[in-house]
């Protein structure tokens, strides 16, 4: 079967006198050297790491207890997203109506969506800014940026979260660029609210705001 | 009538191409492979968009299992003083020493996640027992009690003045309010930039990110 045939017939004259060599076969079984090489690649392909890991900043405000130092956030700018329990989120727009009318639940697949609307609202509603677009170009940074400054998202995983859902979220911001966006501690009565939805499976809490 | 006579062909085909590509492939993945460290604990990080290196010199790692709990460890690969130093200085800030000879025990890039009150015991043990043995986790539940901060403290007395960055690698499967106390720890150290350790992913087509980076490759 497989083998080498190196095409060595030897035509050389010998001399006279000279004892004819008996001749070997030159040809090489090499199914186990075939066998042996894909046993070595197999090998070396469940051990590699082929992706070396990355890392993803992370910048975390200051801990202000000056009211006037405090980062502060336009309303109609701000967009809160909750993680609760098993990849769940909820999110409102703008601050929390008393009533939670406003609070809607959702999930990783229809966040990315609501975070374009509203980025995009934002961007619609943007006057321009001349202040703000000479810094970023003194920056070196994107003047385009300056459209989306008074949006904010404020990311609230409560206790219940995965971390994975909090990177993921984390990463959804810098899918969709957004500039702005803070990771922070919910209310208490934020939490109450999410774990009034996620207690009971009663919609009662999200029906109104559809 | 003569029957047309079937030639009889060779069964023999000749192998060389395909071990020739067999070898290549093989010396392919010989020269791109990275082995994956051998870690005490396995983590399984989330992934991310992002595509920043991981920096291997001049930092420390917070880790945390999917168990919630959380290692420290040094990757000073090239200054292992520093990693002594560090050891010693966090445990004497809580009162509990570990001895010179406990701390050169300790081989950058291990992950450690003892109390205080057990670490100088853990630290003795062999490189062998020292991978079978189940470590507890820095206790960081507590914000009275959270050892993490010595350690984080120690390390910036160590660095001062020299580049340093804190990775936080966390498993998937972990839950936020660990990764919370972990912050928690940085912040009181005035820290307040981080890397988190992620596998990279592909940014999903359509959105503003995947726009970005294919309109750069043009």
């Amino acid at each position: 079967m497989a083998s080498l045939d190196t095409g060595d017939d030897g035509g050389q004259k010998k001399g006279p006198g000279v004892k004819k060599a008996k001749k070997l076969s030159t040809r090489i079984d090499m199914t186990p050297m075939v066998d042996l090489g894909f046993l070595l690649i197999t090998f070396f392909i469940f051990t590699s790491t082929m992706s070396s890991p990355t890392t993803m900043d992370l910048n975390m405000p200051k801990d202000n207890k000056n009211e006037e130092d405090q980062t502060k956030t336009k309303e109609s700018g701000a967009l809160t997203i909750m993680i609760g329990e098993d990849n769940n989120l909820y999110y409102w727009e703008g601050s929390l109506l008393p009533d939670g009318s406003n609070f809607t639940s959702s999930n990783f697949k229809d966040i990315r969506a609501e975070i374009i609307k509203k980025k995009k609202a934002v961007e619609a509603a943007y006057v321009t800014d001349p202040a703000c677009e000479a810094k970023a170009k003194a920056e070196g940074k994107d003047p385009a940026d300056c459209r989306q400054k008074d949006f904010f998202v404020l990311i609230k995983p409560t206790e219940n979260a995965d971390y994975k859902s909090v990177i993921d979220l984390l990463d959804e911001m810098t899918i969709n660029k957004v500039a702005r966006y803070a990771l922070i501690d919910p209310y208490p009565e934020e939490v109450a609210l999410v774990s009034a939805t996620e207690g009971a499976p009663a919609p009662a809490a999200d029906a109104p705001a559809q | 009538m003569s029957r047309a006579k079937i030639v009889k062909k060779s069964t023999d085909t000749d192998m060389t191409p395909f071990v020739d590509i067999a070898f290549l492939i093989l010396s392919f993945f010989i020269m791109a492979t990275k082995f994956k460290p051998a870690e005490a604990v396995p983590i399984e990080t989330p992934n991310s968009v992002s595509s920043q290196k991981l920096p291997e010199n001049d930092a420390v790692m917070i880790s945390i299992d999917k168990d919630n709990k959380v290692y420290f460890s040094i990757m000073t690969a090239n200054d292992k003083q520093a990693a002594i130093d560090i050891i010693k200085g966090a445990a004497q800030a809580r009162n509990i020493p570990v001895t010179d000879a406990q701390a050169q025990k300790y081989f950058p890039g291990d992950m450690v996640g003892m109390p205080f009150n057990k670490l100088g015991a853990f630290l003795d043990l062999s490189t062998e027992d020292k991978k079978k043995f189940v470590q507890e986790g820095i206790p960081v539940k507590d914000s009275a009690n959270n050892e993490l901060y010595y350690w984080i403290a120690a390390t910036r007395s160590v660095f001062a003045g020299k580049p340093l960055k804190y990775l936080i690698k966390g498993d998937s499967k972990g839950k936020y309010p660990t990764f919370k106390r972990v912050i928690e720890a940085l912040k009181n150290n005035d820290e307040q930039k981080y890397n988190l350790v992620t596998m990279p992913e592909g940014a999903p087509e359509g959105t503003d990110l995947w726009i970005e980076r294919n309109t750069q490759r043009k």
